[in-house]
């Protein structure tokens, strides 16, 4: 087993929807299986369950330790007992996304024969998905649990957009929506990046056409290179200024110690180090393929293009209870487009709170350590159990 | 709550639907969704008071009287509230267009720059005046657009706006006794509060 082995996922815990799911390119995919986890417990009313919808390489690990890498759950300082979203008082959901690869549905799945044996791996013959249809899984399961309404819903960037979904699709289904460093379409920025990052995972000759698993190699390299680009928009440049500045180490290629010749590329900078690390553990747990029906799918998320091309249209007359947050130093997902959200709630009268996080942390911000927005989450959700009458 | 808050709640019918441009801590809205059961929202733009109201389970979003107003729909508020605000935005006019575009109501409360204490002042020592209302020189003041009670009543004449209900206050907050005669509150009062309806509607 090499650096770029794909650790084995193993069985995980999910439920199997045999009928399918139909997808917005008009395709029927069957079978459809859904990956999740849950926190805490459902109550007697069935009234307090918030549903977590996952970053692009998220998982529905929220707050335990993950089986594969052994660290602790992507957003374990904000979903526990105790915590901001706590689980003492709600019950948490956390599906993997369709078309990921933590056991939920996706290119790296079975594909089955008319007679329901598999044949092979679904790869780059998976159909193209959009977020809506991430969504109608996630109402699946969510009907699946025996849940009719959900307390919010609630996600960051890439979750974002599907609590956003969430919100024109299901508006009945749900009391509050979190829509957290994220934006009502992916801009032309955005898509530029997921073209670099898509491109170089093609660009690997271990791709193969997308066939790679036939082969049993994984396009690291291309992969790795897609990664790296992408920690590079989820950090300010203030944040990589102040963590890695222009501080080197040195390589031991050239074997000359600290007094020796810098030589070109054995001596790097501790940003690239960085880069190059997220990069090589990325490879071993994110299917390249997975990679490319992700992002296409972020990039044709347009609420409003669904909407006579007016983005109040898709709020009007909603029920739920907004509060978006964007943080100050993203650029991925900078407040203007959270602004541009929050004017469109306005004018379609909808209840909504917004806060902009002051921090330089940039994107990533939402998964870090931020005093205000722990209190914002929990501050808004008492609010919302206080409106409701259930507090 | 400040006196002139408590007076501002008593003009607001229960349960109906109020906004709250310039909501501070979220102290109005808070007693008007607990006490009068009214779906009351708020802008502030000190995104420190923002973040706290939300904190505390307030809807309330970040934004200004002079930017954001334009993007709500007619007629979503019964009530738009603005309190000793109006004096301090860009275009006073506009913003109290706005609010009775957006509200059935519009309620205002500002700082009477008709007081007595004002006029002295001026009239003695030739410079701007400075009082416990008005205590921030010149050249730093936020407070761009002062006027008295007779000069927002010949305005909202001018607009077509009916007068519901006046009041002068004190800064305090406490009402003051000059109901009777414009003149004189406009001489006496140090904060002055309105309720405002449009013509049609």
């Amino acid at each position: 087993m090499n650096s770029t082995t794909p650790l084995a996922i193993g069985e995980q815990q999910h439920v199997r929807f045999a009928e399918g799911l139909g997808l917005d390119c008009g395709v029927t995919l069957a079978p459809v299986d859904i990956a999740y986890r849950t926190y805490g417990t459902l109550s007697e009313k069935r009234d307090n369950a918030i549903l977590i919808c996952h970053a692009f390489t998220g998982d529905q690990y929220v707050a335990e330790e993950h089986p594969l890498t052994g660290k602790p759950g992507w957003w374990s300082r904000m979903v526990g007992p105790g915590k901001p979203i706590d689980t003492n008082r709600f019950f948490v959901i956390c599906s993997n996304v369709l078309g990921g690869c933590m056991g939920s549905t996706g290119p790296r799945s079975t594909r089955t024969d008319g007679e329901g044996d598999g044949v092979e791996l679904w790869g780059t013959a998976f159909p193209p998905i959009t977020i809506r249809d991430m969504v109608r899984a996630q109402h699946k399961l969510v009907q699946a649990l025996g849940i009719e309404k959900l307390f919010a819903v609630i996600g960051g960037s890439m979750g974002g957009m599907q609590v956003l979904e969430w919100t024109v699709t299901y508006p009945q289904m749900m009391l509050a929506a979190m829509p957290i460093a994220t934006a009502p379409f992916h801009s032309a920025q955005n898509i530029a990046f997921n073209e670099v990052g898509r491109q170089a995972i093609i660009a690997d000759p271990d791709w193969r056409g997308g066939r790679y698993w036939a082969d049993d190699v994984v396009p690291a390299r291309g992969l790795a290179v897609a990664r790296m680009m992408g920690h590079i928009t989820y950090l300010s440049e203030e944040a990589l200024t102040r963590k890695f500045g222009r501080r080197m180490r040195r390589g031991p290629v050239g074997g000359q110690g600290p007094e020796g010749p810098v030589s070109m590329f054995s001596d790097i900078f501790e940003v690239e180090s960085y880069l190059r690390y997220q990069g090589s553990t990325f490879v071993r747990r994110f299917d390249a393929n997975s990679y490319l029906t992700i992002t296409r799918a972020m990039d044709w998320f347009d609420i409003a293009a669904d909407h006579d091309g007016e983005l109040t249209h898709a709020f009007a007359g909603t029920p739920v209870r907004f509060c978006v947050v964007s943080f100050s130093s993203d650029w991925l997902f900078p407040t203007s487009a959270a602004r541009t959200l929050v004017r469109a709630l306005n004018r379609a009268a909808a209840n909504v709170s917004f806060v902009e996080i002051e921090t330089d942390k940039g994107h990533d911000a939402f998964l870090l350590e931020e005093p205000d927005f722990d209190r914002t989450v929990r501050g808004f959700l008492c609010g919302v159990a206080e409106h409701a009458g259930l507090a | 709550m400040r006196l002139d808050q408590r007076l501002i709640a008593e003009m607001i019918a229960p349960g109906t639907r109020v906004l709250d441009i310039g909501s501070g801590d979220g102290t109005l809205i808070d007693h008007l969704f607990r006490y009068r059961g009214c779906d009351a929202r708020g802008i502030e733009l000190n995104m420190e008071l923002v973040t706290k109201s939300v904190a505390h389970g307030l809807p309330v979003v970040h934004g200004d009287a002079d930017h954001d107003l334009a993007h709500y729909p007619h007629h979503a508020f019964d009530y738009v509230v603005l309190q000793r605000t109006l004096q301090a935005v860009a275009r006073p006019r506009e913003v109290l267009r706005q609010m009775l575009r957006i509200g059935r109501h519009a309620i205002v409360s500002f700082p009477n720059f008709g007081h007595w204490e004002l006029r002295l002042k001026l009239l003695l020592s030739g410079r701007m005046p400075m009082t416990s209302v008005w205590h921030t020189p010149w050249y730093e003041t936020p407070n761009i657009h002062p006027c008295t009670i007779r000069d927002f009543l010949e305005l909202c004449k001018q607009d077509g706006y009916i007068v519901e209900q006046w009041m002068a206050v004190d800064e305090e907050g406490e009402r003051a006794p000059w109901r009777r005669s414009i003149r004189l509150a406009n001489l006496f009062g140090e904060q002055a509060l309105f309720l405002l309806r449009r013509r049609n509607g």
